[in-house]
């Protein structure tokens, strides 16, 4: 039964937890990108469609990556070169990914895949999140990115190239975003549908606001947005009635919550966003 | 190598051309996509363009769907103006349905003129009532509203969802999810027999009149453009910080309210599950590419409301998925934001 439950649990909230680590590598890094849903949907459905074409898992998922790699590049040269502001460019973004996504998988829907087994990927988004933290806490180049998210300036002052720096972090949260998609497709589902990530972007956005920035607790939170998920539906084939419309509501109250103790206490400044978060860089000003 | 100089001052023709710019770049990239697509591009720009609005329901179904987004990139621009970041305007909209619709439902077998003002002021409120939430956070703990808006705009959803799936729940609705209807006393009036624009129309347009008067007339308005454009020279000269982040999320909280009680009084007539194809997110696009400006709004909703038409028409006549007016809204603010840097910068060429 236990582990029943922490097996559902498991496989459910991985693709958060990629699209949160990834988010958080770039947040940490001073730019905000609100395309993670647009970029999961094409990660998911350029997965999908090459898996069916080529009947590749391999192949399916470096052409998922590199979906990845091309939305955040979009979205990396509309804010850093171009400057424009990122709340707007990264709802493009996700705008944008929801259409051409549709587009892209409308031939593919319904059509049948032979699923790959989740634990693999399971086992790398761990991981992946312990080379994160490890990244932020024992590296030079982890320094350096927590450098350039806090003061652009002072990093470009001590030689730093923020653009450069920016522009990494951004294709990484593209890369993992994409993965998601990947495990979401190929994995979890696994087949396509329109909008299939039903705002699991919007969640994994939330999950580096309540980890407050640092990785091991993405999976902390993960597993607790999951469980309260699983509880739900469990409660519900119980026979309770609770509607479930207010345990989906948790992550966003918490997301508010925790925003709200982080930027109310000068105290917790420790615990708080990093300081040059969407503000954009231009280094002759 | 291409090299970027600030301009002295904002270049004033560069403001206005960028959206134009953008909206020719979106068209040329969306005919390469047809063509990829192997449709022919000239005749899928045709279906999506200018057939939906060759007739005169084509023409009152581009209000219909431009009125909400108009109402809402309007309050929006008070939000932008002052540098606030409201981008949950689908919860206000959601709340605003939910207010203004919960009065429809509640007198859905009176017969009064009292119902639909009622039903408009409980709209308002209601979307008023959830901006206020961000402010409140952002003005009392700091707390940043980008995050906090867009939180409360899913929360908005999901409290909508519980209502038409449980006690709003039509009792002769065969357990669809949604609510009764409302009575004729709970519908905007029609303007035109046969055809669907409404009131909202006309409440929309003397909203950004009023917005108009505001910005250009009032000291009220003059203060918001400053604290957008310098915080400093806005707190050197005393206005009142809080006063203005509360202010403007009020009216951009009561706009998309007032959108949302539109869309349920208007077209639908009941309350279910998507009220909206997302209008509080794409007037975000609309606001942007209107330029925050009432002339620029009023023209900017009916280039995007169009996205929304072309799309039907595409799905209906070339099997392609509406979802693709999502793709042409997306490029646009692409567009839009990318050639926004020539506003500020000169492109000189160096060696």
């Amino acid at each position: 039964m236990i582990f029943g439950i922490v097996n559902i649990i498991l496989i459910g909230t991985t693709p958060l937890v990629f699209a949160a680590i990834g988010e958080l590598v770039v947040e940490k890094s001073g730019v905000l990108n609100l395309g993670l849903e647009g970029m999961m949907l094409v990660g998911a459905v350029s997965a999908f469609v090459t898996l069916v074409l080529t009947d590749s898992y391999l192949a399916a998922l470096i052409v998922s990556l590199i979906s990845g790699l091309v939305m955040s590049g979009l979205f990396a040269f509309l804010v850093l070169y171009l400057m424009a502001n990122q709340v707007a460019t990264g709802l493009a973004l996700t705008i944008f990914g929801i259409g051409i996504s549709s587009m892209i998988g409308k031939k593919y829907v319904g059509t049948p895949i032979d699923g790959l087994s989740p634990y693999f990927l399971i086992i790398i988004s761990f991981l992946v999140v312990i080379f994160i933290g490890y990244f932020f806490k024992k590296t030079k180049l982890g320094l350096i990115v927590k450098a350039v998210g806090e003061s652009h300036h002072s990093a470009h002052s001590l030689g730093f190239n923020v653009i450069k720096i920016r522009f990494i972090s951004i294709l990484f949260g593209g890369a993992m975003s994409a993965l998601a998609g990947f495990y979401f497709s190929i994995c979890y589902a696994p087949m396509w549908q329109e909008g299939m990530i039903a705002g699991r972007g919007w969640i994994a956005l939330a999950l580096v606001v309540f980890a407050t920035w640092k990785p091991e607790r993405i999976l902390l939170g993960a597993y607790i947005f999951g469980g309260v998920a699983i509880m739900q539906m469990n409660l519900q084939a119980f026979g309770v009635k609770f509607p479930g419309q207010f345990f989906n509501m948790m992550p966003y109250l918490v997301t508010i919550l925790v925003l709200v103790i982080i930027s109310g206490n000068k105290l917790r400044i420790k615990l708080s966003a990093p300081a040059c978060l969407t503000l954009p860089f231009n280094k002759n000003q | 190598m291409i090299k970027l100089v600030p301009r002295g001052s904002s270049s004033q023709s560069m403001f206005i051309l960028a959206p134009i710019f953008a909206i020719f770049l979106t068209l040329l990239t969306g005919s390469i996509i047809f063509f990829l697509m192997g449709y022919n591009p000239s005749n899928a720009l045709k279906i999506f363009f200018i057939s939906p609005i060759s007739n005169a329901y084509g023409i009152s179904e581009l209000l219909v769907k431009a009125t909400p987004l108009a109402l809402i990139a309007m309050g929006l621009s008070f939000c932008f103006k002052n540098n606030i970041y409201n981008i949950g305007a689908e919860g206000q909209l959601t709340m605003g349905a939910i207010f203004g619709g919960g009065v429809g439902i509640y007198f859905y077998d009176i017969s009064s003129v009292l119902i639909l003002p009622g039903m408009i002021i409980a709209g308002a409120l209601g979307g008023a009532l959830w901006a206020m939430i961000p402010a409140l956070l952002k003005t009392k703990f700091n707390t940043n509203e980008i995050l906090t808006s867009l939180m409360l705009a899913y929360i908005a959803l999901l409290i909508l969802d519980y209502l038409v799936v449980g006690p709003w729940r039509d009792p002769d609705g065969f357990n669809f999810p949604k609510t009764r209807p409302f009575g004729e006393s709970g519908r905007m009036p029609i303007l035109f027999q046969g055809l669907r624009i409404h009131f909202g129309l006309i409440i929309t347009l003397i909203l950004i009149a009023f917005s108009w008067f505001i910005y250009s007339k009032t000291i009220f308005g003059f203060q918001l453009k400053v604290s957008g454009f310098s915080p400093k020279a806005a707190r050197f000269a005393g206005f009142n910080k809080n006063f203005l982040i509360f202010s403007a999320f009020a009216i951009s909280g009561a706009f998309a309210g007032l959108a949302g009680v539109g869309e349920v009084s208007g077209p639908i007539g009941l309350i279910y599950r998507d009220i909206s194809p997302n209008y509080g997110f794409t007037a975000i696009i609309v606001c942007f590419l209107g330029r925050l400006h009432p002339l620029g709004i009023i023209f900017a909703s009916l280039v995007i409301a169009l996205t929304y038409l072309g799309a039907e028409d595409a799905q209906l006549f070339l099997q392609i998925p509406a979802a693709v007016g999502f793709v042409f809204q997306g490029l646009v603010l692409f567009f839009l934001l990318g050639s926004d840097l020539l506003v500020n910068f000169k492109l000189r060429l160096n060696n």
